[in-house]
């Protein structure tokens, strides 16, 4: 099958590369970016742990081809914080201990900034919803939602 | 897992779309959100050689008063029909119905078109535009055709389109803000339907659709007769299983699947005032 060349902003910087056209876009992010913040947990769009941002919405990562986010621009965990300054939805989780073994942190904080930028003052139950795509199998979600609602407290914005 | 190896076209406007589809018959698949279809070619039970990629249509992106029924481009993502003003004025009820398709992140990607053709009897959607009677625009090398949703959903993940057309636009009735309801029962918050039920009051009449309760979309005809004729909703939703040829698996078997659609259709109707 035909390669194809691909080019997407990835956390601000220009990236392009040749890929075969099956591949997706988690795959793409971890092994030709070399950005494993992103996880593979099911790998078929129910955990959440592989979320990205593209152009600013939530995302499962491994249920989108890297062909389809061509000249997109996409946001990974690694590219949520500014100057060394912890984007205000990592900084709730920190706080608010919102993570157990961290595997579906990654997916959380991503999912989360995602949902605010579109419900920034929600309540708990909009919360529970908003992270419905997110599964921690550590069943860590009460101080999860609490980094979520100290977040939207406290965001001065969104990615 | 990792689709098998296909060849990626990009189509940058319908008719070049329908062009890839002639050009590359039976061998090809389109790709709008890929909600559906990736899944399917990640487990291999799809295998296309090659993949028209149609997302990007912008076109086909949009929620319009066309008069007397609302006009949807295929393309219109979950998210845009879940919170479009002029949807939940007009057609309140595929708004709801489409608040509650996955999650967020599949909402962002998914296409009302992509799950429309895609045709699951377990998807949301499909049986609220059947309950609508929606009215689906195909176009295919010979211009374009109507399809009514009565005749769309031909059976387990098959439809009425020609694998030469591209499904274009779909045409809801205006059924106002209210007077709708749709009782969606799983185990987990994003989970397709065990079972769902939806009632919507169109022009004096109540319709009732039945979701994951056969091969394909169900009207639950039997409780809208018993209704029509002046039947309680008790008694009318005690006919909510009648014709129906419900999956066995493992959340449900027949049995309870019959017993979910009569429990969700009584909680329908009554939420929806009939």
């Amino acid at each position: 099958m035909r390669a194809m060349r691909v080019e997407m902003t990835v956390n601000g910087s220009g990236r392009d590369h040749d890929v075969e056209p099956r591949t997706l876009l988690v795959q793409y992010l971890r092994e030709a970016c070399g950005l494993t913040g992103t996880k593979v947990g099911c790998d078929t769009s129910s955990c959440g742990a592989c979320t990205v941002l593209v152009d600013g919405e939530s995302v499962k990562s491994c249920t989108m081809l890297a062909a389809q986010a061509d000249g997109a621009s996409i946001t990974t965990i690694e590219g949520l914080a500014r100057n060394g300054e912890q984007h205000p939805v990592q900084r709730a989780f920190h706080e608010q201990h919102g993570l157990q073994c961290g595997f579906c942190t990654a997916g959380m904080v991503l999912a989360a900034v995602s949902f605010l930028e579109e419900n920034s003052n929600p309540t708990e139950r909009e919360v529970r919803l908003g992270l419905e795509g997110n599964l921690c199998r550590c069943t860590g979600y009460h101080n999860i939602v609490q980094a979520v609602l100290a977040a939207a407290g406290s965001s001065e914005g969104g990615a | 897992m990792i689709p098998a190896a296909f060849d990626y076209e990009r189509a940058d406007s319908a008719d070049a779309a329908v062009a890839l589809l002639a050009e590359h018959g039976d061998e090809a698949k389109l790709l709008a959100g890929g909600m559906s279809l990736l899944p399917l070619m990640k487990l291999r039970l799809s295998v296309p050689s090659v993949i028209v990629d149609v997302g990007r249509l912008r076109d086909l992106q949009y929620v319009r008063d066309a008069g007397d029924h609302i006009a949807i481009g295929a393309l219109t993502r979950h998210r845009e029909l879940e919170t479009n003003a002029l949807l939940r004025d007009e057609c309140g009820m595929l708004r709801a119905v489409a608040a509650e398709v996955g999650d967020n992140q599949v909402r962002h990607r998914g296409t009302i078109g992509g799950s429309v053709a895609h045709g699951d009897a377990a998807s949301d959607l499909p049986a609220a535009l059947l309950a609508l009677e929606a009215t689906f625009v195909a176009r295919g090398p010979g211009g374009e055709r109507e399809l009514a949703a009565g005749e769309f959903f031909t059976g387990f993940l098959e439809t009425a389109l020609a694998p030469d057309e591209l499904l274009t636009e779909i045409r809801v009735p205006k059924t106002g803000a209210n007077g709708f309801s749709y009782q969606k029962f799983n185990r987990r918050a994003q989970d397709w339907a065990i079972v769902g039920a939806l009632a919507v009051q169109v022009g004096g009449s109540t319709r009732v659709a039945l979701v994951n309760m056969g091969a394909t979309p169900l009207r639950a005809r039997g409780v809208e007769e018993a209704l029509a004729a002046g039947a309680p909703v008790a008694d009318a939703s005690a006919r909510a299983a009648e014709g129906t040829d419900p999956p066995e698996d493992l959340n449900a078997d027949v049995e309870y699947r019959e017993h979910l659609a009569r429990v969700l259709t009584r909680r329908a109707l009554e939420a929806a005032g009939a």
